[in-house]
């Protein structure tokens, strides 16, 4: 439980840790939370040569609301989120999603710019992004650029941020009227990541029939992926549970389904398929109830 | 490179000197003598060494000792009060709450958070909030029943102040 030496840093502001990072390249990691990389290091999975800490960066935490979007600051806390009331009428899937993730102790420290530029393969954050269609900003020295969620998650602990850029905030439209939403999420039961996740949220239109719905799916494949196939098939249709039931069946569709001790690729897929029904239902259920 | 910083722990200031890898655990047990503090997993597994930073539970074997800084920190050393127990450690020793009790401190303080925000929790909000610590035993429905227990010794001492 001895990670390898490091140089530490805690920069006093953005620009510096900015100049930090683009000057150690590779050998230089970004420090939020400290809830994944930690314990990577711990376990040398992960030696970065230089940690570079943003605990000082404390204009990096906030919520807001500003021309019908959302903005997030990275180092905002799961449970900042969690319990945001402004979060809780504007955009309730995301305090959803920040009461699944790990115990109290990690809600508490662990941030949503930390754990979505991890990207663990089985992280909730980006299974609720990308059904949001959110964005992410990435700064570096120079620029600043919003990357969008669906090309965020490249691979495996992988994302589309430079190697010189930080991730600074997160944003996602307001939720819209006649719109619902869920988390569903199958706990892994040592460790608390999904082994599936879900997160929907579907709009009605005025005959109160599916006008769009987006699915975010993570722990199934090697990064989270948008279900665009389920997407497509719920398109225009009614909300019978026949049609949901079609629908979800694409869930895992063209996807290298994981396989691992606690759950086979078929079914985790079966999984997939189960939960996306489920999370569906229920974001129907709440456009209905509005 | 390494510096010295002052934590303000059980309401003293306390000086440690840290290095890069420092964890408020180890400061707290190598060089404070805080031995209260149990190193269970050192990978945020367990939550057996978890602390009260300004009041919320955090684990200290991922909590770098210079984060601390600034914080009040209480340990187990820090909860009883006057050589009198909290009625949390009160009524965990009457309900037997443990077996090794090499859990007990961390759950102890997590116990003290959840009775904090909510003073009369139900079984439910009882697993939900301590999930995090976990007890190799299988003390838990003792561990249920000595928050209950305390949520009611508090409650009913806060009636009489």
């Amino acid at each position: 439980m001895i990670p390898e030496p490091f140089e530490y840093h805690i920069p006093k502001n953005l620009e510096e840790a900015s100049r930090l990072l683009a000057q150690f390249g590779g050998e230089g990691k970004i420090l939020a939370g400290g809830h994944s990389l930690v314990p990577m290091m711990k376990l040398r999975l992960a030696a970065p040569k230089h940690l570079i800490d943003l605990g000082r960066l404390t204009d990096l935490k906030y919520i807001r609301e500003s021309d019908g979007r959302i903005e997030i600051g990275a180092l905002t806390t799961h449970f900042q989120i969690q319990s945001s009331s402004l979060l809780k009428e504007k955009c309730p899937l995301l305090p959803e999603t920040a009461r699944e993730i790990g115990d109290v102790q990690v809600r508490n420290k662990g941030t949503i710019g930390g754990s979505l530029a991890h990207s663990d393969p089985a992280a909730d954050w980006p299974a609720a992004i990308l059904a949001l269609a959110g964005e992410i900003q990435a700064r570096n020295v120079s620029s600043s650029r919003w990357i969008p969620a669906s090309e965020f998650f490249v691979d495996l602990l992988t994302t589309a941020l430079g190697g010189d850029e930080v991730l600074t905030a997160i944003r996602v439209p307001v939720a819209p009227p006649r719109s619902g939403h869920a988390y569903l999420k199958l706990h892994h039961p040592a460790s608390g990541y999904a082994m599936v996740g879900v997160a929907a949220q579907v709009l009605l239109n005025e005959a109160r029939h599916i006008e769009s719905a987006s699915v975010g799916v993570t722990g199934v494949g090697p990064k989270a992926y948008r279900a665009t196939a389920v997407e497509e098939a719920l398109r225009g249709k009614a909300p019978s549970r026949q049609n949901l039931e079609a629908a979800a069946a694409h869930a895992a569709e063209g996807i290298d389904v994981n396989s691992d001790l606690y759950a086979s690729a078929e079914y985790r897929s079966h999984l997939a398929q189960v939960y996306t029904r489920r999370a569906l239902e229920k974001a129907l259920e709440r456009a209905h109830g509005k | 490179m390494a510096t010295e910083i002052e934590l303000d722990i059980n309401g003293k200031r306390r000086a440690i000197h840290t290095e890069p890898d420092t964890t408020l655990l180890s400061a707290l047990r190598d060089q404070l003598d805080l031995t209260g503090t149990k190193y269970g997993c050192g990978e945020g597994q367990c939550a057996a060494c978890t602390v009260l930073m300004d009041g919320s539970p955090r684990r200290s074997c991922l909590t770098r000792a210079t984060t601390a800084a600034g914080k009040k920190i209480v340990t187990i050393e820090g909860v009883a009060q006057n050589g009198r127990l909290h009625p949390v450690q009160q009524a965990f020793l009457e309900e037997q709450a443990f077996q090794c009790g090499y859990c007990t401190p961390g759950m102890i303080l997590t116990a003290l958070a959840l009775l904090k925000s909510n003073p009369d929790p139900s079984d439910d909000e009882i697993a939900q909030f301590m999930e995090g610590n976990i007890c190799r035993c299988g003390t838990y429905p003792r561990i249920v029943a000595a928050i209950h227990r305390a949520a009611r010794m508090m409650r009913s001492s806060a009636h009489e102040s």
